[in-house]
């Protein structure tokens, strides 16, 4: 970061340290002095890992990838919140004019029976993938690209949508949850498809296979206390954890609608 | 964890909506019967409380021939079974889903009312249990009369203890429900941005009105207004 008009600070970290997944951890305490405040905060935690580099010690293992704020791949517990102090943005945007000279920082994994620790600051959010697997898609049919416009969306539901549809599936939410629920994320990835006419066919399905499979991955579930929304990066509200809680109990009582009869075909 | 097949792994009951959806709704019995609790009692402030609460509770034990009493009864002991089943089981999922706490951790969000709701919960139940046995069935009331309710209050709260324990259970019980009443809107799916606040204010201010309409009656006893 050339000729800013930043100053330094000087920071002490507390990092948490975990060689592996299933090995004990702690926190190890380092200084690190000279910190510009126009850095990032992984810009800086690339400092502190240079200098721990020239010293022959191992660095900090951290998630991230784009440093734009839009991949969902980093996430640090910074002082007790996910992502760190500011509002609405990812750690990889957070930058150290957000800090003072002389702060002390508790630096921390995501923490939940659903994000395993794989090393140090790094988690593994398969279980999110996992959820998505079970029911974030539509059914459409291939071939030539369909017209624009041919199904009409009310452009509420489509504001909606895209409102739900900024999820980056970072796992903030989880993280800042006292259950570590992940209803929120859950909640954003089947509200972005059921405000849509091309998500109705899976609708029922949709709400649950991917809130069993949110379970199964051993995820809490919602007290409504609301510290998701106000850690979560893109702004996902807790409405849409009211709108899947709808969509599963309707999918819950309408299930099974039609009983097989003699003469369906099995060839399915 | 359970064994009954209705709460198995993908059932309704199994699920961590489906045990919310119970909160809910058994929530809701609740708390309208304590509204409905709170509004009979108020005749204590009648101009003869001795009769007019006396007739009230001959009106209780006789509607529908005197099975009408016992199936309230059993609908509230059902509900708070449920209620207490769900909450149990949900609490026992959350713990377990952080297995390892966080050496630090700040809340924006959430109130104490929201972190609390299990132990205010846990400290209702044995106020519920409490007041079963002091002014329901007189086991532990100093000079219980039999269908006497207004009497039994009086003589009941002039106990200094007991109406300290009252008043603080009815704040407690304010807390459960300024934050329950609004996490049952949200957990039936009946959520809107338009209507978030309004619903929010709704639960504070219908908690309000079961805890003061609740406390004014051991504080008038205390003032020597009912006597």
């Amino acid at each position: 970061m050339g000729g800013g008009t930043g100053k330094n600070l000087n920071l002490k970290l507390h990092v948490w340290r975990q060689k592996g997944p299933n090995v004990e951890g702690q926190f190890v305490t380092y200084d690190a002095p000279g910190i510009s405040t126009e850095m990032s905060f992984l810009e800086m935690l690339d400092v502190v890992n240079e200098r721990l580099a020239e010293k022959g010690e191992e660095g900090i293992a951290f998630d991230h990838d784009c440093r734009e704020g839009i991949c969902g791949t980093c996430g640090i517990v910074i002082d007790g919140r996910p992502h760190g102090p500011r509002p609405r943005t990812t750690t990889c945007q957070l930058h150290m004019r957000s800090f003072a000279d002389g702060d002390e920082l508790v630096l921390e994994p995501w923490r939940a029976k659903g994000f395993p620790i794989v090393k140090d600051l790094m988690v593994d959010r398969g279980s999110l993938d996992r959820i998505i697997a079970t029911g974030g898609f539509i059914t459409a049919p291939t071939g030539t690209i369909p017209d624009a416009n041919a199904i009409p969306v009310p452009k509420e539901n489509a504001d909606i949508a895209m409102d739900a549809a900024a999820c980056i599936g970072c796992g903030a939410c989880v993280a800042a949850c006292p259950n570590a629920s992940a209803m929120l994320f859950t909640a954003a990835k089947i509200t972005h498809l059921a405000m849509f006419p091309q998500g109705q066919p899976e609708r029922s399905s949709r709400a649950l296979r991917m809130v069993a499979q949110m379970d199964a991955e051993g995820f809490g579930s919602c007290t409504n206390h609301g510290e998701c929304e106000s850690a979560c990066p893109k702004g996902i509200r807790v409405e849409f954890i009211a709108r899947m809680n709808a969509d599963f109990v309707v999918a819950q009582v309408t299930k099974g609608r039609r009983e097989a009869q003699a003469g369906d075909s099995s060839a399915g | 964890m359970s064994t009954v097949a209705l709460a198995g792994p993908g059932t309704f009951l199994g699920s961590s909506i489906g045990k919310k959806v119970v909160m809910a709704v058994t929530g809701l019995m609740l708390f309208g019967f304590v509204l409905g609790h709170m509004a009979g009692n108020l005749q204590v402030y009648l101009p003869h409380p001795e009769e007019a609460m006396r007739s009230y509770a001959l009106f209780l034990h006789g509607f529908l021939h005197g099975a009408g009493i016992w199936v309230a009864r059993l609908g509230l002991l059902a509900a708070a079974a449920l209620h207490i089943w769900a909450a149990t089981s949900l609490t026992i999922q959350n713990k377990e889903a952080r297995p390892v706490g966080y050496r630090q951790w700040v809340g924006w969000e959430s109130t104490y009312a929201s972190r609390t709701m299990r132990w205010s919960g846990v400290i209702l139940l044995s106020f519920i249990i409490f007041h079963l046995l002091h002014l329901t069935t007189g086991q532990v009331h100093p000079q219980f009369e039999d269908m006497n309710p207004y009497r039994n209050l009086v003589t009941g709260f002039q106990q200094l203890p007991v109406s300290i324990f009252y008043i603080l259970s009815m704040v407690l019980l304010g807390m459960h429900l300024a934050h329950g009443v609004w996490s049952m809107l949200q957990t039936l799916g009946l959520s809107h941005p338009r209507y978030k606040k309004l619903a929010q204010k709704a639960a504070v201010a219908f908690a309000s009105l079961v805890v003061l309409g609740n406390i004014s009656f051991p504080i008038a006893v205390l003032a020597g207004i009912l006597k």
